[in-house]
C-alpha cells in the first residue's frame, strides 16, 4: 500500500487557503502534513492527513477541487547518508523525481520524505537494496 | 485641402440625385451577378427594377453579418474572380471570418476615400505618412497605405508594433502623420516615458494622427493630443463595407464625413429594424453605391451613431456621422481586432480540463487593452504536478491566441468561483476608460 496524499487546487489569494483548512478542520481531519507548490496565480496544495477518503469526500461537498495522489513514503534514518542513498538508487535506475517533501514522525527520530514518481512500483524497486522502509498509510494514521 | 471637392461640397439635392442613381446601379449589379442576394431579393418580393426613388430603400431586406459569415469566402462576390484584384478579411475564425474582396475599380475607391480622409485632417501630398496600422488581411495598413499613395504623400509601411523603430523613423524620415489605432499612440506615449525621456516630440515633424479601428473617445483624444503634442483625428470603416475612410473627422473635429457618394446610410431602431428619421441616433446601416466585387447591400453593422448635417466651417456638405458610441451586439473590440464572446467560448469548449464556465476581463492599466480570460479548472484539469497545470494553461492561451488572432492572459480559478446568474451570465466586465 502507497500513502495516499490529496492534492487540492488553490487560487492565489488572500482567504482561499483559509477556506480549504476551515472544511477539513469542520470535518474533523487531522493534518500530518502540508506543503504547497505555488504559481503566479494559483497553486496546489499537498497533505497528508489522518483520514484521506473523508477529506477528499468534504473537501467535493464544498466544491473544493481535489484528487487522491499516491506516493512514495520512505523512512529516512537520522544519520548522514539516509538521504543520499535513496536518491542515489532513483538516480541510478533514472527515474524522475516529481516534487518530494519531508515531515517527522511522532514514534521516533526519523523523518519521514514524500516522493511524486510518475512510475511509483519502478520507484520501490529502486529502493529494494538499500533497506529504506516503505512507510504505508497505516504507519501514518494507526489501523 | 479637398482631395475631390466638386463631390464633398456637393449640395444635399445633387446628392442624393446622385445617390438614387448610383443604388439603381447597385441594387441591380447585386441582384443580376449574386446568387444569394438574387434569391434575398425575390424571397423579399423586391425587384430593383422597381426602384425609383430613395424612399424604397426600406423594401430592400438587410444583410447581417451571419450572411456574411454564412458566404464564406466568396459567396457574396458579384464579379467572377479573375476580376478581383486584392482579399482583405476581417478578424476571427475560419468559420467566423468575413471576407471582402476589391477589383481594380474598387482598389482605386478604397485609395480615394483614404486620401479624403488625409486631406480632411489637413494632410496633403506634401506629407510623410507613416502607416502603423498592421498590414496584411486586415484593411487598415494597405488601406492607409494606398490612401497615402493615392494622394501622393509619402508612404512609410512600417506597420504595428516596434516602438523603438516607430520613434527613430518619425525622427530620421521626418514623418509628419503616424496612423494608427488610439490605443497604439497611447502606448507609443507611454514608451518615450519610461525608456526614452530625452525624446522630445516637439523637437520632430510629427503633427498630427489618424486614428481608427477601435472606438475611442474625446478623454483619449485629450490625452493622446497632450502627450504626443499632436491633433489627433478619427478615421471610420468596416472591412464589411470597404475598410478606413468610410468616414473621416475633418479639422473641425466634431462628427465624421461620410463619403455618401460611395456608401448610402440609414439609421434604423436596431430593436426593430425600422427606419428612423435623420437626426436619430440608432443603428447605422451601410449599402454601397459603386463597389463591383462585393456589394454591400443594406448591411446591419451593429455599431450605434448618429447622422446628422450641419454647415460645416471645413466647407464640407458630406453628411456627418457622430463617433461611433457602441455596439447593439456583444461584440469586443480588443486592440483593433473584433472579437465574440461566443468565439472565446468555442475555443474554451474544445479544451479538455475545463468548465464551461468563464468570464472575460477588459482593462486598460497600460496603453493596450489587456484581456483576461478566467476559466474554472475542471476534475480532469486539475493535476497534482504544477507542470500540468501550466501546460493546460499554456495549451489555452496559444488556441485563443490562434484562432482569435490576440493574446489573451488566462487565468485559472476555482471551480464555481465565476458567478452563475439566473438569466444573461455576465461574461464579460468591461473595465476600460475609454
Amino acid at each position: 500500500m502507497n500513502v495516499t496524499q490529496v492534492s487540492i487546487f488553490i487560487e492565489n489569494k488572500p482567504g482561499h487557503l483559509q477556506k480549504v483548512l476551515k472544511t477539513l478542520a469542520d470535518s474533523g481531519i487531522n493534518i500530518i502534513s502540508l506543503t504547497i507548490a505555488e504559481s503566479k496565480d494559483f497553486g496546489v496544495l499537498r497533505l497528508i492527513v489522518n483520514n484521506p477518503s473523508k477529506a477528499l469526500e468534504s473537501l467535493t461537498e464544498n466544491h473544493i477541487l481535489c484528487s487522491s495522489t499516491d506516493v512514495l513514503a520512505i523512512e529516512i534514518g537520522n544519520e548522514p547518508g539516509s538521504l543520499y542513498r535513496a536518491i542515489d538508487s532513483f538516480s541510478k535506475m533514472n527515474l524522475n523525481i516529481e516534487y518530494m517533501y519531508a515531515f517527522s514522525q511522532r514514534v521516533n527520530n526519523n523523518a519521514v520524505m514524500i516522493f511524486r514518481f510518475d512510475d511509483i512500483e519502478a520507484a520501490k524497486k529502486a529502493l529494494s537494496e538499500t533497506k529504506h522502509k516503505i512507510i504505508k498509510n497505516t504507519d501514518i494514521v494507526g489501523e | 485641402m479637398m482631395f475631390k471637392k466638386e463631390v464633398e461640397t456637393m449640395r444635399e439635392a445633387e446628392m442624393k440625385e446622385l445617390q438614387l442613381e448610383r443604388l439603381k446601379w447597385s441594387l441591380s449589379h447585386a441582384y443580376n451577378n449574386n446568387k444569394l442576394y438574387h434569391d434575398k431579393f425575390d424571397g423579399a418580393g423586391f425587384n430593383p427594377d422597381k426602384f425609383k426613388s430613395l424612399e424604397d430603400m426600406k423594401h430592400v431586406p438587410f444583410l447581417t453579418k451571419q450572411e456574411m459569415r454564412d458566404a464564406y469566402p466568396f459567396g457574396l462576390f458579384a464579379v467572377p474572380l479573375d476580376k478581383v484584384v486584392r482579399i482583405h478579411s476581417s478578424s476571427g475564425t475560419t468559420g467566423n471570418a468575413t471576407i471582402g474582396g476589391l477589383t481594380k475599380n474598387d482598389v482605386a475607391v478604397f485609395g480615394e476615400i483614404v486620401a479624403r480622409s488625409i486631406c480632411a485632417c489637413g494632410g496633403s501630398e506634401k506629407d510623410i505618412i507613416q502607416v502603423a496600422f498592421g498590414y496584411g488581411l486586415f484593411t487598415g495598413g494597405l488601406g492607409l497605405h494606398f490612401g497615402t499613395e493615392t494622394l501622393g504623400a509619402l508612404s512609410v509601411p512600417i506597420s504595428g508594433g516596434n516602438t523603438e523603430r516607430q520613434l527613430m523613423l518619425i525622427k530620421d524620415f521626418g514623418t509628419t502623420i503616424i496612423a494608427c489605432t488610439p490605443s497604439y499612440a497611447i502606448n507609443v506615449a507611454d514608451y518615450i516615458e519610461r525608456n526614452k525621456p530625452d525624446y522630445d516630440m516637439r523637437s520632430t515633424n510629427l503633427r498630427k494622427a489618424i486614428l481608427g479601428s477601435e472606438p475611442w473617445s474625446e478623454r483619449m483624444r485629450e490625452e493622446i493630443e497632450k502627450r504626443l503634442h499632436i491633433d489627433a483625428y478619427d478615421i471610420y470603416g468596416l472591412s464589411e463595407v470597404m475598410g478606413p475612410g468610410v468616414s473621416a473627422e475633418c479639422t473641425e473635429k466634431s462628427g465624421l464625413h461620410l463619403c455618401e457618394d460611395h456608401f448610402y446610410a440609414e439609421i434604423i431602431d436596431p430593436q426593430t429594424g425600422e427606419l428612423l428619421p435623420e437626426g436619430s441616433s440608432g443603428e447605422i446601416v451601410y449599402t454601397s453605391l459603386t463597389k463591383e466585387a462585393f456589394p454591400t447591400i443594406r448591411y446591419r453593422s451593429k455599431d450605434l451613431t448618429r447622422l446628422y448635417r450641419d454647415s460645416c466651417k471645413c466647407g464640407r456638405t458630406l453628411i456627418k456621422m457622430e463617433r461611433v458610441s457602441g455596439r447593439c451586439d456583444d461584440m469586443l473590440i480588443i486592440r483593433g481586432v473584433n472579437v465574440f464572446p461566443s468565439q472565446i467560448e468555442h475555443v474554451l469548449m474544445q479544451v479538455e480540463g475545463i468548465a464551461p464556465h468563464y468570464q472575460i476581463i477588459l482593462d486598460r492599466k497600460t496603453a493596450m487593452d489587456d484581456v483576461e480570460v478566467m476559466v474554472e479548472v475542471s476534475e480532469s484539469g486539475f493535476s497534482d504536478k504544477l507542470t500540468g497545470l501550466e501546460a493546460l494553461k499554456k495549451r489555452l492561451a496559444e488556441k485563443l491566441k490562434n484562432v482569435l488572432g490576440v493574446s489573451m492572459k488566462v487565468t485559472l480559478v476555482e471551480p464555481m468561483t465565476i458567478e452563475r446568474s439566473e438569466g444573461k451570465a455576465k461574461r464579460v466586465i468591461d473595465k476600460r476608460i475609454m
